[in-house]
C-alpha cells in the first residue's frame, strides 16, 4: 500500500464512543445542579398579556425578561439581534421562550411547568411562503416580510427571452426537514469565580459567547464556552444553542447555581430550527433547436419568525440555482420570507440542496419535454474550467464530471437499465449532478472570520492542536490530527486534540460551511510546518497562524458578484427505484455516487460522510414529511416523523476522483455538505421516470405519488 | 417505593425506587451507567438499548419493576467480555462510529443479534439493527462492523 494520507486510520474517538466511555452533556456530573425548563408561548402570533404561576415550592424559580440584569439587553446576538431572549410583548412563533423554570428535581419541574399558564392576545399569523409574501395579518418584519431580497444577472437574459422560440415554466418545492441529531439540544451553565461558564453540545463555541454577552452585559473574557462531546448536529447546533444559552445566562446570573437544560425529543422536534422550505419558479427560454438560451428564476425560502442566518442560506440557494450548468443568460431573484413558524436555519447543505433540487428537476423536466435522455441533456450544459457561474465568477479547477459520470453509469448499469425500464414501467433510474462551494461565501473567511489556529509542541515529543472547530461526528478530530502528524512527522497518537474551550483555543471560526478541513485544516498544515522548523520534539514551542485569503478571489459583497467560493466540490448520484402500483410505496434498489473533493484526508471518514449524507438526503427526498399544523408541526415524535432506518435504503456504492486543490491541506476541499446535495433529486427523478409523471415536490411520499399518478 | 432485586452486569443489585420509574433513569442516575443514552424517551430510537435476559429492550419505556428477577446487561458489562471487545473493535475498525450517540445501543443490538445468529447475512444484520436509529452513518459501515465481529468472533457466539 502506498503511504497516501488518504489511507484510512482508526478514528481517534472511535474506541471511547464504541465502548461507552465518551461523556456527553447528560453524562457529566455537576455539583448542586438545578434543571431548567423553557416556558413557551401557546400561540404563533400575538402579544403576551401575562404569565400565571402556580405556587412555587422552595428551590424553584421562574425567570423571565424582568430578571435581565441591569445594563443587559433582551436580545440574542446572532448576525442580527432581532430574536429576544424572552418574549416581553410581541410573540412571533409558537413555542417562543417566555421564561425558564428552574429547580432541583426534574419530575417536579415538569409538573410545575405544566401548571404555568401563558396568556396571549392572538393575532392572525402567516405560515406559508405565500402568506408571508402577502403579509397576512400585517408584516412581521419591515413592511414587506423580506429578510433579504437578492438579484443576480448573468449575460443578457432580456434579449434571450425576447428571441425565444418557446418558454417553459416550472415550480419546484421542498418541505421542512428536522435535523434529528440523536443527542437532543442541551447546555449546562454555571457561575465560577465571577465567570459564566457554559458546557454545550454545539458547533460554534464562540458564537455562544457572542450571543449571550448582551443579555447579561458581561465582557467576553468573563464568558467561557466549553464544547461537550456532541452527538450529531448537522447545522442544528450552529445557532440554536444561542437561544438556550441566552436564557440560561440570565438564570445563572440570577441564581449563581449551575442550571442544565436538555430538551426532550418532543421539544426538540417542535421548537428547534428546521431546514428552510423552498419554492423555486423557473421560466426557461429555448431556441428553435431546443437549446436553453436563458433562465429566469424566482427562489423563495420560508425563513420563519426571526432572521438568524436566512439571508446567507438564501445566497447559497440562489448561487446553486443553476447547479453544475453553464446557462449563458440568467436572471435570479431570491427572497427570504418572514413567517410565524419556528425560525428556519442552518442544515447540512445550507440552502444549496433546495437550489440544486430545483435546478436538477427543472433540467429533468426540460429533458422530458424535449424527449431527450436526461443525462445526455444535462451533460451538454456542464460547467467547465474557465466557465462562468451565476455570480459571474470563474470556475478555476478542471471539472471532472464527465469522468465521474462514466464511472457511475458503468457501475450502475445505467444505460442497460434505461432500456430495460421505459418511463411508466414502475421501475426508474435517474442521475443528479451537483456542486458545493467550499467555505464561507465570498470574502467572509477574510472579513468576518479570520480564523486562527495554534499548535504547541512539547518536550515529551507530543503536539497539541488548538482550534475552535468541533468534532460532532464528522471526523475532524481525526482529520486534523492526521494532517498535523503527517507534517510534523510524528505518530498519530502523539497528537492531542481536545473538545475546545473558548478560554483555551484561538477562534478558528465556526464548524460550518464545509470549511473545517479545507480552510481550518490548511491552517493546521501551515502551523504544523512552521512548528516543524523550530521544534525538534525536545523543547516547548508554540505557533499561531492566521487565515490568508487566496489572492485571486474577486468578490463584491454589495452586488454579490465575483467568486462566491474559492473552489467547488463536485458530485454525481444515480438512484434506481421501483414503485408499487398498488400502494405507491417506493423501494430503492440501488444508489451509486461519485465525488470530487480534491483529496480525501481519510477515505473511510469521507466514505462515512457520503453514506450518511446520502441517507439523510434520501430521507429528505422520500420519507421525511414535516407538516405545519396550527402553527406547530403535526409530526413531533420519531414514530410519526420517519428518518431512514437500516432497512429503508440499500448499501450505497461510492467512489472518489482526485483533483487536489492548492489551497486545501494535502489538496483537500469540502465534503460534508456536498454529499447531501444531490441524492434527493436523483431519487425524485427516478420516481418520476418510474411513474412517468412530473415530480415537482419533495418529499415524494406514497401519498404524493398517488396524487400525481391518479390525477 | 419498591424493592427490586435483579442482576446488572453480572452482579446482584437491590434497587429501592418507585416501581414505575423508567429503567433508563435507574441505570443512569442511580447506578451511573451512562453508556445507556436517552435519544427519544419514547421507545423509538434504541439509544437506551440494554439486554434483559439476553433480549434487546429499550430501557426508556420499561418500568423498573418489570425487570425484577431479571438479568440486565449494559455496555459497561459487555465491554468487559471478549465478545464485547470483539464488537467494539470491529466497530472502531470499520468506521461504524461517527458522533457515537447511537453507538452503545448499536453495540448492544449487535450483541443481541450475534447471540442469536452467529453468522448473519447482510439482511439479517439490517433487521437486527432496525430498531436503532443512527442519523450520522447511513448504517452501511455499522452493518460492516457487525459482519466483521461475526467473522472475527467465530466460536465466541
Ligand atoms: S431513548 Fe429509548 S428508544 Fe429512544
Ligand atoms: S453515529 Fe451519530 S447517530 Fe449514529
Amino acid at each position: 500500500m502506498n503511504d497516501s494520507i488518504s489511507n484510512p486510520v482508526r478514528r481517534v474517538d472511535a474506541y471511547d464512543k464504541a465502548a461507552g466511555y465518551a461523556q456527553y452533556l447528560a453524562d457529566m456530573k455537576f455539583e448542586g445542579l438545578l434543571y431548567g425548563r423553557l416556558i413557551r408561548t401557546p400561540v404563533s402570533r400575538g402579544v403576551l398579556t401575562g404569565v400565571e404561576l402556580p405556587e412555587m415550592p422552595e428551590g424553584y424559580r421562574y425567570i423571565s425578561a424582568a430578571d435581565i440584569p441591569p445594563g443587559g439587553e433582551n436580545r440574542i446576538q446572532m448576525i442580527k439581534s432581532d430574536w429576544p431572549v424572552f418574549v416581553s410583548d410581541t410573540v412571533r412563533y409558537l413555542g417562543q421562550t417566555v421564561g425558564i423554570l428552574t429547580g432541583p428535581d426534574r419530575q417536579r419541574l415538569h409538573e410545575l411547568a405544566s401548571k404555568i399558564t401563558v396568556h396571549c392576545r392572538t393575532q392572525e399569523a402567516a405560515y406559508t411562503i405565500e402568506e408571508g409574501l402577502a403579509c397576512r395579518g400585517g408584516a412581521i418584519h419591515g413592511d414587506d416580510n423580506l429578510f433579504a431580497d437578492f438579484h443576480l444577472k448573468k449575460g443578457d437574459p432580456e434579449a434571450a427571452f425576447s428571441q425565444a422560440d418557446r418558454i417553459v415554466e416550472d415550480t419546484l418545492e421542498t418541505g421542512f426537514q428536522e435535523h434529528v441529531y440523536m443527542e437532543p439540544q442541551g447546555i449546562t451553565a454555571e457561575w465560577k469565580e465571577g465567570k459564566l461558564v457554559f458546557h454545550a453540545s454545539c458547533q460554534c463555541p464562540f458564537y455562544i459567547r457572542k450571543a449571550v454577552a448582551p443579555s447579561v452585559h458581561m465582557p467576553y473574557e468573563n464568558i467561557i464556552v466549553n464544547q461537550t462531546t456532541t452527538g450529531g448536529a448537522f447545522g442544528g447546533k450552529e445557532h440554536f444553542p444561542d437561544v438556550i444559552a441566552s436564557a440560561l445566562a440570565v438564570a445563572v446570573y440570577v441564581l449563581r447555581r449551575p442550571v442544565q437544560v436538555i430538551f426532550d425529543r418532543r421539544e426538540d422536534m417542535l421548537y428547534t430550527v428546521k431546514r428552510h422550505p423552498s419554492q423555486v419558479l423557473f421560466r426557461t427560454a429555448l431556441d428553435a433547436k431546443g437549446r436553453i438560451t436563458a433562465m429566469d428564476i424566482d427562489a423563495r425560502l420560508n425563513a420563519g419568525a426571526f432572521e438568524s442566518c436566512s439571508p446567507i442560506v438564501l445566497q447559497r440557494t440562489i448561487f446553486s440555482a443553476n447547479s453544475v450548468y453553464d446557462i449563458p443568460n440568467v436572471n435570479i431573484r431570491g427572497r427570504a420570507v418572514a413567517t410565524n413558524t419556528v425560525p428556519s436555519d442552518a442544515f447540512r447543505g445550507f440552502g444549496a440542496p433546495q437550489g440544486i433540487f430545483a435546478a436538477e428537476m427543472h433540467m429533468s423536466h426540460l429533458a422530458r419535454e424535449l424527449g431527450t435522455e436526461e443525462s445526455e441533456f444535462k451533460r451538454k450544459y456542464f460547467l467547465a474550467k474557465g466557465g462562468k457561474t451565476v455570480t459571474n465568477g470563474t470556475v478555476r479547477e478542471e471539472v471532472l464530471l464527465e469522468q465521474m459520470w462514466s464511472r457511475a453509469a458503468e457501475l450502475s448499469g445505467y444505460y442497460e437499465k434505461l432500456k430495460a425500464y421505459p418511463p411508466g414501467s414502475y421501475r426508474g433510474i435517474a442521475p443528479a449532478f451537483y456542486l458545493h462551494g467550499g467555505g464561507f461565501t465570498g470574502s467572509g473567511e477574510q472579513e468576518i472570520i479570520n480564523g486562527k489556529v495554534r499548535i504547541t509542541g512539547s518536550k515529551d515529543g507530543s503536539a497539541e492542536i488548538l482550534l475552535s472547530n468541533v468534532e460532532m461526528g464528522q471526523g475532524t478530530a481525526t482529520t486534523f490530527s492526521k494532517i498535523a502528524a503527517r507534517v510534523l512527522d510524528i505518530p498519530l497518537d502523539r497528537v492531542k486534540i481536545a473538545n475546545p474551550s473558548t478560554a483555551r483555543v484561538p477562534d478558528s471560526g465556526p464548524t460550518v460551511a464545509s470549511r473545517s478541513i479545507m480552510v481550518v485544516g490548511k491552517l493546521v498544515e501551515r502551523a504544523a510546518s512552521q512548528l516543524r522548523e523550530r521544534w525538534g520534539g525536545t523543547s516547548d514551542e508554540s505557533v499561531l497562524v492566521q487565515y490568508e485569503h487566496p489572492p485571486w478571489i474577486r468578490w463584491d459583497q454589495e452586488t454579490l458578484q465575483g467568486d462566491a467560493y474559492p473552489c467547488f466540490s463536485w458530485g454525481v448520484c444515480i438512484v434506481e427505484v421501483s414503485v408499487d402500483p398498488g400502494t405507491w410505496e417506493v423501494e430503492t434498489l440501488g444508489v451509486w455516487t461519485g465525488h470530487e473533493i480534491g483529496r480525501a484526508i481519510d477515505e473511510a471518514i469521507v466514505h462515512g460522510q457520503v453514506i450518511g449524507g446520502v441517507n439523510q438526503a434520501l430521507g429528505y427526498g422520500g420519507l421525511e414529511k414535516l407538516e405545519l399544523s396550527g402553527g406547530g408541526f403535526a409530526q413531533h415524535t420519531l414514530a410519526d416523523y420517519s428518518i431512514p432506518t437500516s432497512l429503508d435504503f440499500p448499501k450505497v456504492t461510492s467512489f472518489l476522483v482526485e483533483n487536489p486543490y492548492e489551497y486545501g491541506p494535502f489538496g483537500a476541499k469540502g465534503a460534508g455538505e456536498l454529499v447531501f446535495d444531490g441524492a434527493a433529486a436523483a431519487y425524485a427523478a427516478a420516481v418520476q421516470r418510474a411513474v412517468d409523471r412530473k415530480v415537482e415536490r419533495i418529499p415524494a411520499t406514497p401519498e404524493y405519488i398517488m396524487e400525481i399518478t391518479e390525477a | 417505593m419498591n424493592q427490586i432485586h435483579c442482576r446488572i452486569n453480572g452482579s446482584p443489585v437491590a434497587i429501592s425506587s418507585p416501581g414505575t420509574r423508567r429503567l433508563l433513569d435507574v441505570l443512569r442516575d442511580d447506578l451511573g451507567l451512562t453508556s445507556v443514552k436517552e435519544g427519544c424517551g419514547e421507545g423509538e430510537c434504541g439509544a437506551c438499548s440494554v439486554l434483559l435476559d439476553g433480549k434487546l429492550v429499550n430501557s426508556c419505556i420499561l418500568p423498573v419493576l418489570a425487570v425484577s428477577g431479571g438479568d440486565i446487561l449494559t455496555l459497561e458489562g459487555l465491554r468487559e467480555t471478549e465478545r464485547g471487545r470483539c464488537i467494539i473493535d470491529a466497530f472502531a475498525e470499520t468506521g461504524a462510529v461517527q458522533c457515537g450517540f447511537c453507538t452503545p445501543g448499536m453495540v448492544m443490538a449487535a450483541a443481541a443479534l450475534l447471540f442469536e445468529h452467529s453468522d448473519p447475512t447482510e439482511q439479517e444484520i439490517r433487521i437486527g439493527l432496525s430498531g436503532n436509529l443512527c442519523r450520522c452513518t447511513g448504517y452501511d459501515m455499522i452493518v460492516s462492523g457487525v459482519a466483521l465481529a461475526a467473522e472475527r468472533g467465530r466460536g465466541l457466539w
